[in-house]
């Protein structure tokens, strides 16, 4: 005879894999409008916090370097400095605004103030709600590059009206930088976590992808890999336009920057599910 | 329903109900489950095996948004928006709901007022008591006019006075014929508030019924506590303990669980330098007959 033991329970089911695809619909806009409505109160800090920063990068460093460097070769044409490095730091500034929204800013919605918590609660799904995030942060650095453009075209940097494709791009930038932040985001235990995401990821992407110096000075294997960092991406997309040039590989350029929001957000919102199904 | 954690089953096998317009409550120590079991019926935790089914025919987790629809829920911690005031707090939530700015603006004062906040509408959350803040997750819950309500301790922490005027305000809700669900450790918010018990202990139901029912089936009708110095010792007295049907050391103290108290108290007269309390069996005294008077050790 056999003795095989029948289970207690019929059904065993650890729930839906955390892969699945994005249940999104647009019950994100209360939450982004919930984001919206807290920085409308701190907007004026908040905007000199954004926009004095990387101002200052370019003032020192384009003014200051400028004068030693004089003039940059680019793709054979002699750039000024400071608009070879306005070019790339705004890219810089919307990664930044992206990044710090999506970090320091979502994880104490997340897990201090347990805001998501509630809003579940109510009749809003998770994917919502980073979904929510995402295009917050992204929102953000939308808005910080708008300023600092703004200043840019007052000091006359650029007076390319190019730059007004510079603007749908530098959103994308942002959502691209929100989507891998938020990865972050879902794997933090506290803030002090997302130090090796600045200092093992950010910190060296912002010195490889030809913001200061041209990449071609990186030695060849170093360079082969910056190419495709996304910082270098966004930068390759946005100079040319600056320059009053169409980017060359421009279709190609937005198409890996796309594929690493797309990949980097369904990365991250499995492991925020992960994270709020135990 | 059932959970479990890697080894560890925090929701055994339990199956409840709750009727339109009741209040249940799920009462039991610390790591019982009954949080966990809170997070399954939201939906928040998915089930290892078993069913949860909501009004109308509705089903967690496939219908998880309808049902939430109509659900107004108080979690252990609040969730309030510390940069938002009152009022606003309210705003936002009812937005989640898919309800339009007007509709949720007509819903504020009578919201406020119910959670008596009216003269706090635009103070933040930082700036309110204890109770306040319990009062207006309470209120922030009710923004959507749901049919029923999941409280999960809702007067932890608050002081006698908050707590009562959170029992009024959750009795007002019974009355307007909406269904609650409750978690408490408090056997008097529990004896006060639920038509219905629900006892786990270690994810397990152990005792299901009505409050004043659970106490006749489980406990003798009342208690005489006696404590003072050489009371341990009456545990064991011989003409004591055939007067007692249950007698129980806790501490300092000896219970004595009897149909009869008198000749227990006449019993008990040659010792006067003993404090004596005689008192009618409560649902504290059921609460600790099934779950035990140890103190847990992960609790």
């Amino acid at each position: 005879m056999s003795n095989f033991k029948t289970p207690l329970t019929p059904s065993f089911n650890t729930g839906p894999s955390v892969w699945r695809a994005p249940q999104l619909s647009m019950r994100w806009w209360p939450v982004f409008l919930r984001n919206l409505l807290v920085w409308r109160k701190l907007a004026i800090p908040s905007l000199v916090g954004n926009i004095a920063e990387p101002l200052m990068w370019l003032v020192a460093f384009g003014y200051g370097m400028g004068s030693l460097i004089g003039q940059i070769e680019l793709d054979g044409e002699k750039v000024p400095y400071i608009l070879f490095l306005a070019s790339g730091s705004i890219c810089m500034s919307a990664m930044n605004a992206a990044t710090f929204e999506a970090l320091y800013s979502a994880f104490s919605r997340m897990h201090v103030q347990k805001t998501w918590d509630g809003i579940m609660n109510a009749p809003v799904r998770l994917d919502d709600i980073v979904m929510a995030e995402m295009l917050w942060a992204a929102f953000k650095a939308l808005f910080t590059v708008t300023a600092i453009l703004g200043v840019m075209l007052a000091l006359g940097i650029s007076h390319s009206w190019k730059l007004l494709a510079a603007w749908p791009v530098l959103l994308g930038v942002g959502i691209a930088f929100s989507c891998m932040a938020l990865i972050f985001n879902a794997l933090a235990w506290g803030y002090d976590f997302f130090t090796y995401y600045f200092t093992l990821f950010l910190t060296p992407m912002m010195f490889l992808s030809g913001i200061f110096f041209p990449r071609d000075q990186l030695p060849p294997m170093v360079r082969s890999i910056a190419d495709w960092l996304p910082l270098s991406l966004a930068v390759d997309l946005v100079r040319p336009l600056f320059l009053d040039r169409w980017p060359e590989n421009a279709l190609q350029q937005a198409l890996v920057l796309a594929a690493f929001a797309g990949v980097s957000f369904w990365v991250a919102l499995a492991l925020t599910r992960k994270r709020f199904s135990s | 329903m059932v959970k479990r954690y890697g080894d560890a089953t925090v929701v055994n096998d339990l199956s409840f109900h709750i009727d339109p317009g009741e209040c249940l409550g799920v009462i039991g120590p610390n790591g019982a489950g009954k949080t966990t079991t809170l997070r399954i019926c939201l939906g928040l935790t998915s089930p290892d095996g078993g069913q949860i089914d909501y009004f109308d025919g509705l089903h967690m987790p496939q219908d998880a948004l309808a049902i939430k629809s109509r659900l107004g829920v108080v979690s252990q911690m609040d969730t309030l928006d510390p940069d938002f005031s009152c009022a606003e707090n309210l705003l936002v939530y009812g937005r989640y709901f898919g309800l339009k700015d007007t509709q949720i603006r007509e819903r504020i004062a009578p919201l406020l007022e119910f959670g008596a906040l009216t003269s706090k509408a635009n103070a933040k959350p930082g700036e309110l008591s204890g109770g306040m803040k319990r009062r207006l997750s309470l209120s922030r819950a009710l923004i959507n006019h749901p049919s029923m309500l999941m409280l999960d301790e809702p007067t932890t922490g608050l002081d006698p006075q908050a707590r009562h005027l959170m029992w009024e305000r959750l009795q007002n809700l019974l009355q307007q014929g909406k269904s609650i669900l409750l978690t408490t450790h408090f056997m008097d918010e529990a004896e006060r508030l639920c038509d219905r018990l629900l006892v786990l202990d270690h994810g397990r139901k152990i005792a299901e019924g009505k409050p004043r029912d659970l106490i006749a089936e489980h406990l003798e009708p009342d208690v005489v506590e006696v404590y003072g110095e050489g009371a341990l010792a009456l545990a064991q007295d011989a003409a004591l303990r055939p007067l007692a049907a249950r007698v129980e050391v806790s501490g300092e103290t000896v219970f004595f669980y009897t149909a009869q108290a008198q000749p227990l108290l006449l019993a008990l007269q040659p010792w006067p330098q003993l404090r004596t309390l005689h008192r009618p069996a409560n649902l504290e005294d059921l609460f600790l007959k099934l779950t035990g008077r140890q103190i847990r050790e992960d609790a």
